[in-house]
């Protein structure tokens, strides 16, 4: 049996959602964030929510999200993707809005609104990438970065003395009462990327449902800002972020309410 | 016995050669060229081993530029 | 007519007021002296529960700005209140605003700065409204309310307004116009638009793509240099028909000036009592007042400086308008300035005297 016959004849197993258009995406190769994008894309389309989702994008390397995922956009100021989101739905309650922020965007410039949007209980989610650096910057020190990891501003490795300590955002959420559903994935196996889909899925339908705020923390990759191949990126994700950032649900409320 | 067999097709173009999906194989059906590039300037996945290739669609799953479409055929 | 009952009220109240009746669908807000009332009103009114208008404290006024940056992307009639220090910290999201060519209506009630200043009464962003006060090459629509009426009125306009020409707007008050209570007559209720009528009338907005339509996609992002000169030009050229179409004023007085006044505000309330006493002791001054102060009424001021022999301007501040109206009169007659600073409101007496000492 030839290659051809089995793509004429076989069952398509997986082709690029139709969601996340032919726009070559601007991320560098390996990222991350290609990965989520299909995700969300996919997502949204199994729901059937293409025409009823707003999506906010953040300012970071995510900011040209809305070039790629074909629903409506709003493109946020730097951190302020949950202040914009929570107006969204409030004033469309039936829509699908979700944020889609880095650690810069989401865990540092933007904390307060963050946590405020999650504990407000706002019918919405928030897809956080976390890969520990600045990447559209240039791999500078994020609220994320590892201790003893080194970036552009803290070369010599992050020292608790000068630059304190990594910031665990998604523990902080779950402690929160607005928050439904908190998790923390990963996409770097078929198996991570599977789970992440269904936990994307989850936080979304809460949304939907009116539970309140969802978190979906992606422990992700920044091979360039790492200066590291996509694979050892990977590698060296589960070897120390994990360590760090455990994966799982910190929080799931969804089934009480 | 029945068995799956499988094809790739990989939007080469849209490649950027990061090699994620090499590794996610687990029979090494794909490969990144070792010379040819495409337009950007990368070198790209392709197959090598195509008749292993059972359609698993791991390569798939993990391309983070959504590049590849995997199809499957049963066979006796 | 019910509609044309006369109440007693502050000009904070009447802004929220007008609000909840004017058909506003989402207010964002946090609270600030001397401007909090409106937040406070709208709590008390519920309007959510009669008109469905959302009402929301954010956690700072950088949040609540971008709330009405979200709401306005997709197409609703919304806005903020706050007074100076925290109308600077809105500035980012005004300025994203104008990039990205959103309807919304901010409200600053100014208090005296710089800095945390003082809680009275100031005209002293006057700068800050009208010369963009964030980033970027960008204007507001900003309209100087003169009394309570004029509170309540100008919500419906500036949402008329910023609708038309897809630019946000400002009701620039000051802190004595805020607090005083005034008699107002409400305007009559108008419905909030439906989902329907928005997606309709707002093609633009970030609804949903319903019916299947082509995304859509607010940014005030563009890397391309040629393409955003080609946005920052499309941006100046509805500036200019803005100047040419939406100048407001009001003229006290002037036809046989041989002097005249120009403020807005509560200046432009002083200014009425000194020409009052200027009158009665044989000095000939009237007063232009403008209400859009961006933008400014320049061609009404320059044709003013062809029948009078000198402008005072009175401005609660060091001197900020006075720059606008010397660009307008071009040297052809002197333009003088006086104000108060530190929250202090002009007396109508020592305006009468420096319009003796200074023509």
């Amino acid at each position: 049996m030839t290659r051809e016959e089995i793509i004429e004849k076989g069952q398509l197993v997986y082709k690029k959602p139709t969601l996340l258009n032919d726009t070559p995406m601007h991320y560098c190769p390996g990222c991350s964030h290609g990965v989520v994008h299909k995700l969300v894309s996919e997502v949204i389309e199994e729901m059937g929510m293409t025409d009823k989702t707003i999506a906010i994008s953040p300012v970071g390397c995510a900011v040209f999200a809305y070039k790629y995922i074909d629903v409506d956009w709003q493109e946020a100021a730097h951190g302020r993707a949950p202040a914009l989101a929570s107006a969204t739905k409030r004033l469309w309650p039936d829509r699908l809005v979700f944020t889609y922020q880095g650690d810069g965007d989401l865990a540092c410039i933007g904390t307060a609104e963050t946590i405020h949007a999650l504990n407000r209980a706002e019918n919405i989610t928030i897809i956080f990438i976390n890969n520990a650096i600045y990447g559209m910057t240039g791999g500078q020190m994020a609220p994320t970065t590892l201790l003893g990891m080194k970036t552009a501003t803290c070369p010599y490795g992050r020292e608790v003395k000068l630059h304190g300590y990594p910031l665990k955002v998604t523990e902080i959420a779950a402690t929160l009462d607005g928050t439904c559903y908190v998790t923390r994935q990963a996409v770097h196996t078929v198996a991570a990327i599977n789970r992440a889909k269904k936990a994307i899925r989850k936080a979304f339908e809460y949304s939907m449902q009116g539970k309140g705020s969802n978190l979906v923390e992606i422990v992700s990759t920044c091979n360039s800002g790492w200066k590291m191949s996509p694979e050892k990126a990977n590698k060296w994700m589960e070897e120390n972020m994990f360590e760090f950032y455990h994966l799982g649900d910190l929080k799931d409320t969804g089934a009480d309410k | 016995m029945a068995r799956m067999k499988g094809a790739t097709v990989v939007d080469t173009e849209r490649c950027k050669g990061c090699n994620l999906c090499v590794v996610a194989c687990p029979l090494d059906v794909l490969a990144l060229t070792s010379k040819e590039v495409n337009r950007k300037g990368y070198n790209y996945a392709h197959e090598v081993l195509s008749d292993t290739c059972t359609g698993c669609a791991s390569c798939a799953t993990v391309c983070p530029d959504g590049c590849i479409t995997v199809y499957r055929l049963k066979t006796d | 007519m019910a509609d044309q009952e006369i109440t007693l009220m502050k000009g904070n109240e009447a802004i929220a007021h007008a609000a909840i009746r004017c058909g506003c669908d989402g207010y964002f807000g946090y609270p600030i002296t001397p401007q909090s009332e409106v937040l406070e009103t709208l709590a008390e009114q519920k309007p959510w529960e009669t008109t469905g208008m959302v009402v929301l404290q954010a956690e700072s006024e950088v949040s609540s700005i971008n709330m009405v940056y979200g709401g306005a992307c997709t197409g609703k009639k919304v806005m903020t209140s706050s007074s100076s220090p925290g109308v600077s910290l809105m500035q980012e999201g005004i300025s994203y605003m104008a990039g990205a060519e959103l309807p919304a209506l901010i409200v600053n009630v100014m208090r005296g700065g710089p800095g945390l200043g003082t809680i009275q009464p100031s005209q002293s962003d006057y700068f800050q409204a009208c010369k963009g006060g964030g980033h970027g090459d960008y204007h507001l629509i900003v309209l100087a309310p003169a009394s309570v009426q004029e509170m309540a009125d100008f919500v419906d306009l500036a949402f008329t307004l910023a609708f038309r020409y897809r630019n946000p707007a400002m009701i620039l008050a000051d802190g004595a116009i805020g607090q005083m209570m005034e008699k107002v007559v409400l305007p009559p209720f108008k419905p909030r638009r439906t989902e329907e009528e928005i997606i309709k009338e707002c093609p633009w907005a970030t609804t949903g793509r319903i019916g299947g339509r082509k995304p859509n996609i607010i940014t005030s992002l563009e890397l391309r240099s040629e393409e955003m000169e080609v946005i920052n030009l499309r941006i100046q050229a509805k500036y200019r028909e803005i100047e040419a179409k939406e100048v407001r004023y009001e003229e006290f007085m002037l036809d046989d000036a041989e002097y005249a006044i120009v403020a807005f505000g509560s200046a432009a309330r002083i200014a009425k009592k000194s020409i009052e006493i200027a009158r009665s002791q044989g000095i000939k001054v009237g007063l232009l007042r403008p209400i859009t102060l961006w933008p400014f009424p320049t061609k009404e001021v320059k044709s003013l400086a062809s029948r009078v022999k000198g402008i005072l301007s009175l401005e609660i501040n060091a001197g900020q308008m006075v720059e606008d109206i010397r660009l307008a009169v071009e040297g052809a007659v002197p333009v003088l300035h006086f104000g108060r600073l530190g929250g202090i409101i002009p007396d109508p007496d020592e305006v009468v005297e420096v319009l003796k000492s200074s023509f």
